[in-house]
C-alpha cells in the first residue's frame, strides 16, 4: 500500500499541508509575529530559506507520481528531463565521447557528465532529494511528535512521570548513536529500506528534542500564567494544548529544521556503512560510497563524488544557516 | 566525596540494566529464533542445522528464562565467539583497543588544543568581520559528511602527496607515527567546526560574567584576560560537555579506521555490520553504554573536584 503513487502523493501533500498548518497557526502568535518581523531582516537566513525551498521543490517533483499508459509511474521530474538520454557508461561533463573511448560518442550534451550506468549525474543528483526529503520528513514525522509530546508531559506533571521519561531517555541516550541505529536496523523485520532508516533515526533522534522540551516546560510552567489557568479551573489536557504546546513550538521548528541536516548527514554515513538507503536508489550517500571505487579509476570519475557532495553541502549547509537565524529571530539575546 | 562516588555508581545500575534490557529486546525479541539462524547460517542452510543453532544458543527456551542469562553473561562480560572470525570477543575487543586509542586520544588532545585555540581567537575578535568569517567556516566545516573529508584528504595526503602510506598499521616505535598522522589530522579536522562553535558560545558567555569586567576594569590586557580567566572557567564547563563524549568519539574513527586499514574497534564493527556478525554488535553497544555511562561518572567527579560551588549531597 505504501508503494502505491496515491499513497505517497498524499503522503506528501499532507506532510507539507501539516507543515503549512503550524506555520499559520504560529502566526496568531506574539511571540511568532515578533520572530518573523526581525527574520525578515536577517539576509542570510532568508537566502538559506530560499535555497532549502528550492530543494523542497525538486524534490515534491520527484515525489510526486502519476500512472502511465503502459502501469507504471512516472514522476514529474522525469516528465522535465525526459529530453536527456542515457548513454552506455561513464562519460566526463560536457564531453562528446564515451570516458572508454571504444564506445563511441554521447548521444547528447550532460553538463555533469553520466555515471557507471550511463545516466545523467545532475538529473540522478536531483532526484536524490527526494530520498533526502522522504527520510527527513518520516524521521521528523517519527521524531518531533514524540519528544515534544513527552517534553511537555515531563515537564509539566514533574514527579514520577518526570522520573520514568528522564529514565528511559537516559538509558536511550547512553547507547551511542551510531551503534543504536546500527542494530536497530540490522535487526528490523522490515528488512533495509527506508522506513526503517527512518525508525531508527527517529528513535535515536527524540531525546535531544525531549530535553529541551523538558526544560522549557518547566520554566514556562513556573510562570504565573499556568498558575493563572489552573486557578480558573482549566482541565490538564487544556493547558498543555493551549498554553504549552504553543510557547515551546517554536523550539520544535528551530529542532526541525537543525534536525533535518543532521538526518541528511546521518544518511551519508550510514549509506557507506551499508546500512543506509538501499542499492539502487539515487541517495547522495550512495553515490557518495560509490564514489571511493571510481576515485581509484584511471582516468579518475570525480563528477560523482562532487555533485552529490556539492548538492548535499549545499543543503546541510542552508539548513544549519536557516536554523540559527531562526534561533536569533525567536531569542535575540542568545542569538 | 566516596559517598557521592558510591552514589553516582548505584545510580548507573538501573540505566546499565535497562541498557541491556534494549539490547534483549533488539537481539533477542524482535526477531524470530528461525530468522536469527538464517542470518548465523546463511540462507541456504539446512532445517536441521538451523535447529540445531537455535538448540545450542538456547533460542528456544521461554523469554524471562532467555532474560535472565542475558543478563548474565552480560554482566560477566561473557561475549562468546564472533559468527564470522569464530575469536573470542573479548580478544578481538582487547587487541582492538590498542590502535583505536592511538587514533583517538592524540586526535581527541589535538582537536581540543586546536578548537579551543580558534574559539578562543574568534572571542578575542568577537563581533568583528573576521569573527562572522569564522564562525561560517564552522558551519561550512559542519555541513560535510565524514566520508566526503576521508575520502578527499586520504587522496590529497597519501595518494596524491604521497606524505603517508595510504593505509596499513604496525606498531614500530616511532614508526608507528607513519600510519597514524593523516587518522590523527582527519580526525581533529571532522570535529573542528562543531567543537570551536560550541566553545565559542562557551567562552562568550562567560566574558559577560562580572569578574572579566572587573578584571578590564583594573586593567588587565584583553589577552591576559581570556588566557588565564576566561580560560580557565570556560574549561571547566567545557570538560564536562567533552569529556563525556569521549566514548562517542572513538565510533567517529569508525569510518577512519575502515578506510586505513588500521586493525582497530571500528574496523571490526564495519566488519561485524557488513557481515551482520549479530555478537559483535551486541557486545560493542553494551560496551559503548557502559563506557559512556561511567565516563559520566567520571565527570561529575572530577567537576565536583574542579568546582568548589558543587554540593556533593
Amino acid at each position: 500500500m505504501f508503494d502505491h503513487w496515491l499513497t505517497q502523493d498524499l503522503l506528501v501533500l499532507l506532510g507539507m499541508g501539516l507543515f503549512v498548518w503550524v506555520l499559520w497557526s504560529g502566526s496568531h502568535h506574539e511571540r511568532w509575529q515578533r520572530a518573523w518581523i526581525r527574520f525578515r531582516q536577517d539576509r542570510a537566513g532568508l537566502l538559506a530559506l530560499i535555497v532549502v525551498a528550492i530543494y523542497l521543490f525538486v524534490g515534491a517533483l520527484e515525489v510526486l507520481q502519476f500512472p502511465t499508459k503502459n502501469g507504471g509511474t512516472r514522476t514529474v521530474l522525469d516528465v522535465f528531463v525526459s529530453g536527456i538520454h542515457d548513454e552506455r557508461s561513464y562519460s566526463a561533463p560536457l564531453a562528446q565521447a564515451h570516458l572508454d573511448p571504444s564506445m563511441g560518442n554521447l548521444k547528447g550534451l550532460h553538463l555533469l557528465g553520466t555515471n557507471a550506468l550511463g545516466k545523467d549525474v545532475l538529473v540522478q543528483t536531483l532526484k536524490a532529494c527526494k530520498t533526502a526529503l522522504i527520510i527527513g520528513g518520516l524521521t521528523s514525522a517519527i521524531y518531533l511528535p514524540l519528544g515534544t509530546f513527552f517534553g511537555i508531559l515531563a515537564g509539566y506533571f514533574r514527579r514520577w512521570v518526570d522520573d520514568v521519561i528522564q529514565y528511559v531517555y537516559t538509558t536511550l541516550a547512553s547507547i551511542p548513536e551510531i551503534l543504536l541505529l546500527v542494530a536497530i536496523i540490522m535487526v528490523a523485520p522490515g528488512g533495509k529500506n527506508l522506513g526503517t532508516l527512518s525508525f531508527a533515526l527517529g528513535v535515536t533522534a527524540w531525546v535531544g528534542l525531549c530535553r529541551l522540551i523538558r526544560g522549557e516546560t518547566m520554566r514556562q510552567a513556573e510562570r504565573p500564567y499556568v498558575a493563572a489557568a489552573r486557578a480558573l479551573g482549566q482541565s490538564h489536557a487544556r493547558i498543555v494544548t493551549r498554553h504549552l504546546l504553543p510557547n515551546v513550538l517554536h523550539l520544535v521548528l528551530i529542532n526541525f529544521v537543525l534536525g533535518f541536516s543532521g538526518i541528511v548527514l546521518a544518511e551519508a554515513v550510514l549509506s557507506y556503512l551499508g546500512v543506509g538507503t538501499p542499492v539502487g536508489t539515487p541517495s547522495w550517500g550512495n553515490m557518495i560510497d560509490g564514489a571511493r571505487a571510481e576515485l581509484g579509476r584511471d582516468p579518475v570519475v570525480w563528477w560523482n563524488l562532487v555533485s552529490a557532495t556539492g548538492a548535499l553541502f549545499t543543503l546541510v549547509l542552508s539548513l544549519n544557516l536557516l536554523g540559527d537565524a531562526l534561533r536569533r529571530a525567536f531569542d535575540p539575546k542568545r542569538g | 566525596m566516596l559517598s557521592y562516588i558510591i552514589r553516582r555508581l548505584l545510580y548507573a545500575v538501573p540505566i546499565l540494566l535497562g541498557v541491556i534490557v534494549i539490547t534483549f529486546v533488539l537481539f533477542r525479541m524482535v526477531q524470530s529464533p528461525e530468522a536469527i539462524a538464517t542470518i548465523k547460517l546463511g540462507p541456504k542452510a539446512s532445517r536441521l542445522a538451523k535447529d540445531e543453532f537455535i538448540k545450542s544458543e538456547g533460542l528456544d527456551r521461554p523469554m524471562p528464562e532467555q532474560l535472565v542469562k542475558h543478563i548474565k553473561r552480560l554482566a560477566t562480560f561473557n561475549f562468546g565467539t564472533s559468527w564470522k572470525t569464530g575469536r573470542s570477543l573479548s580478544d578481538t575487543f582487547l587487541t582492538g583497543a590498542g590502535p583505536s586509542l592511538l587514533i583517538t586520544l592524540p586526535g581527541f588532545l589535538a582537536g581540543l588544543v586546536a578548537s579551543v585555540g580558534l574559539a578562543l581567537y574568534q572571542v578575542f575578535v568577537r563581533n568583528s568581520l573576521l569573527d562572522r568569517s569564522l564562525t561560517f567556516f564552522a558551519v561550512a566545516l559542519m555541513s560535510i559528511p565524514a566520508v566526503v573529508y576521508i575520502i578527499f584528504l586520504q587522496a590529497v595526503g597519501a595518494l596524491a602527496l604521497k606524505y603517508f602510506p595510504a593505509a596499513g598499521f604496525n606498531y614500530e616505535g616511532f614508526g608507528t607515527f607513519r600510519f597514524i598522522a593523516l587518522p590523527i589530522l582527519i580526525f581533529l579536522v571532522l570535529n573542528l567546526g562543531y567543537d570551536a562553535r560550541l566553545y565559542r558560545a562557551i567562552f562568550l558567555e562567560e566574558i559577560q560574567q562580572d569578574y572579566v569586567r572587573t578584571a578590564l576594569a583594573k586593567g588587565v590586557g584583553n589577552v591576559r584576560v581570556l588566557g588565564t580567566h576566561v580560560l580557565k572557567n570556560g574549561m571547566i564547563s567545557l570538560i564536562t560537555l567533552t569529556v563525556a563524549e569521549l566514548p562517542k568519539l572513538i565510533m567517529g574513527s569508525l569510518l577512519i579506521e575502515n578506510f586505513f586499514s588500521i586493525p582497530g574497534l571500528g574496523n571490526v564493527l564495519v566488519l561485524a555490520i557488513q557481515t551482520s556478525d549479530l555478537p559483535v554488535i551486541l557486545a560493542s553497544v553494551y560496551l559503548g553504554s557502559l563506557a559512556y555511562i561511567f565516563s559520566l561518572i567520571l565527570t561529575d567527579v572530577a567537576y565536583a573536584l574542579a568546582d568548589p560551588r558543587i554540593r556533593l549531597s
